[in-house]
């Protein structure tokens, strides 16, 4: 018996693939549609990963610098560093002192003697400073307001320097990412629906075009699962298809974009993060794609061969 | 064998197609079924086929009690009767020997047995050496041959054969129904419609008549005659 299921599976699996083959022209436009589903998927995860990964790096440099006057105590310099990782929004405070300063001057002006030699150790007029990194850019008021307190501005050389022309970027950034990943999933469902539905068609004509013998088997007691088995192997070999296509095609575009834009920067998508990221995670994105195309392939087989193949007796 | 007990089949509300009819069939028997076009000999077989319910009434075949089957049963019930029809049912891209072994295929019956079987069946119903042909290039009755290949290669305890005559010269037609005899010798119960009265004239076996839904006689060894 046991025999029988495994030849029956491999029958179901032949079945699938001769529908396949038999149906090259039917094929081709549920492929197509469906490919179209899975690289509109593709980009979107790419696209959504590489401006993640945008807003992430510029996070990671907006800070808060505040300069200390130079006759701060330690005791008051410490007291500053309990409040300020006091705030909830301060992820990490740093202390730069007068000769990091210094140091880190002299290393962003290497080239630059003229400025160099303006500055010396024993003449010192860079402040030491404390930079306030915030978990959240959005909320780096909270940490402002407590930095303009009078008792706070007194410990204080000059004001705070906010990256404010940082946070517009990634506020532009947030937004375009927000809105192509609503687009995204937007575009994802209704291609995913066009494909549900251009498989239905398919099904539903190779059900017609084939009603003699699917009569027959169902009059010689096939059952239902060897009978809807073929029709659901050939979707998931579309989806199959159509990933592998989905996948070859992007390889190759962002493969052409990466050569064509040198600036390695197209608008505010990073193609340079993008195609690395990409063709690092190819086995990945092809697993997954797969994965996608054979559930749309399946779930719509299942449904259209529930619906057009009629196992009910009648009343 | 078959059993069925005051079975009715309403598909509209002013006439039955069947009413109240009642039948027992032996094993191994050999029962003829006849009546007019729209007597309910069709509908009959539908019912043992399981391609329709009854209304009311009880079926058992072969100690299945149809009243308790499942939809998803419904193809045990068929691979336990064979059933040939009057348009045979062949499938024309397949040749003699696959539209045989088909049957097999379907309820997962290995290669190797399909490839011994398959010829041994051609055999019985006369086809030896017409495999490789196609449904087109035969004619009528061979082409009601290979339906009966296919109908008892799975050896069914059951043959139906529903007006496998229907298209057929009536020399071709005494072909199909020698085999028939031939299958019923080998132990097979075969339930038979026709309205060719020669057949059931030298035939020689069990008459049911069907009218009006109703079973109107019921003979051994009876002799057709026009109503």
């Amino acid at each position: 018996m046991n025999n029988r299921k495994l030849v029956t599976f491999w029958r179901i699996i032949k079945g699938g693939l001769q529908g396949f083959a038999r149906n090259a022209s039917l094929s081709i436009a549920a492929i197509a549609v469906m490919t179209i589903t899975l690289t509109t998927v593709l980009f979107s995860l790419v696209a959504n990963a590489t401006f993640t990964d945008t807003i992430q790096r510029i996070t990671d440099r907006i800070d808060v610098s505040v300069f200390l006057t130079d006759d701060i105590s330690e005791q008051a310099r410490n007291d500053l560093i309990r409040q300020l990782e006091g705030i909830e929004v301060v992820q990490e405070v740093t202390f730069v002192s007068k000769e990091d300063a210094l140091e880190r001057y002299r290393q962003d002006n290497q080239d630059n003697p003229d400025l160099l030699a303006a500055i010396s150790e024993t003449d010192n007029p860079l402040p030491a400073s404390l930079q306030v990194k915030p978990r959240d850019p959005n909320r780096i008021q909270e940490i402002q307001q407590f930095l303009e307190r009078p008792e706070i501005r007194e410990l204080q050389s000059e004001d705070p320097s906010y990256s404010g022309d940082r946070k517009e970027a990634i506020d532009n950034i947030t937004g375009a990412t927000r809105f192509l990943q609503s687009a995204g999933i937007v575009g994802i469902i209704i291609f995913a629906l066009i494909s549900m539905l251009i498989i239905f068609n398919t099904i539903r004509m190779t059900i017609f075009n084939r009603r003699d013998e699917l009569q027959i088997m169902r009059l010689l007691g096939a059952s239902t699962a060897y009978i809807r088995g073929p029709f659901i192997v050939e979707t998931i070999l579309y989806g199959i298809v159509s990933a592998i296509i989905s996948v070859l095609v992007c390889n190759l575009l962002f493969r052409i974009s990466a050569n064509a834009f040198q600036a390695n920067s197209f608008g505010l998508l990073d193609i340079g993060f993008a195609s690395s990221y990409f063709a690092d995670r190819l086995p990945l994105i092809l697993t997954v794609q797969i994965l996608i195309g054979i559930l749309i392939g399946a779930v719509s087989s299942l449904i259209a061969t529930r619906r057009y193949l009629k196992f009910k007796t009648s009343k | 064998m078959i059993l069925l007990d005051r079975v009715t089949k309403v598909y509209n509300r002013s006439n039955a197609a069947l009413d109240r009819i009642s039948l027992h069939v032996e094993p191994k028997e050999f029962v003829i079924i006849i009546g007019k076009s729209g007597a309910g000999k069709s509908t009959l077989l539908k019912l043992l086929t399981k391609e329709e319910k009854p209304t009311s009434g009880k079926i058992v075949i072969g100690g299945l009690d149809y009243d308790k089957l499942k939809d998803r049963d419904i193809p045990l019930v068929r691979r336990k009767i064979g059933v040939v029809f009057q348009d045979f049912k062949l499938l024309p891209n397949k040749s003699v020997f696959e539209n045989v072994a088909f049957a097999l295929e379907i309820v997962g019956v290995g290669s190797q047995e399909i490839e011994n079987t398959v010829p041994k069946v051609l055999d019985i119903v006369g086809l030896k050496g017409k495999e490789k042909r196609y449904p087109n290039e035969l004619s009528g009755g061979e082409r009601q041959r290979v339906a009966i290949a296919r109908a008892i290669v799975r050896q069914p305890k059951i043959l139906i054969a529903d007006e496998p005559t229907g298209n057929l010269d009536p020399k071709h037609a005494w072909d199909v129904i020698k085999v028939l005899e031939k299958i019923n010798r080998y132990g097979t119960t075969v339930l038979l419609t026709t309205h060719n009265q020669d057949i059931v004239n030298k035939l020689k076996r069990r008459v049911v008549t069907i009218e009006g839904g109703r079973v109107v006689s019921d003979r051994a060894n009876a002799e057709y005659r026009e109503a």
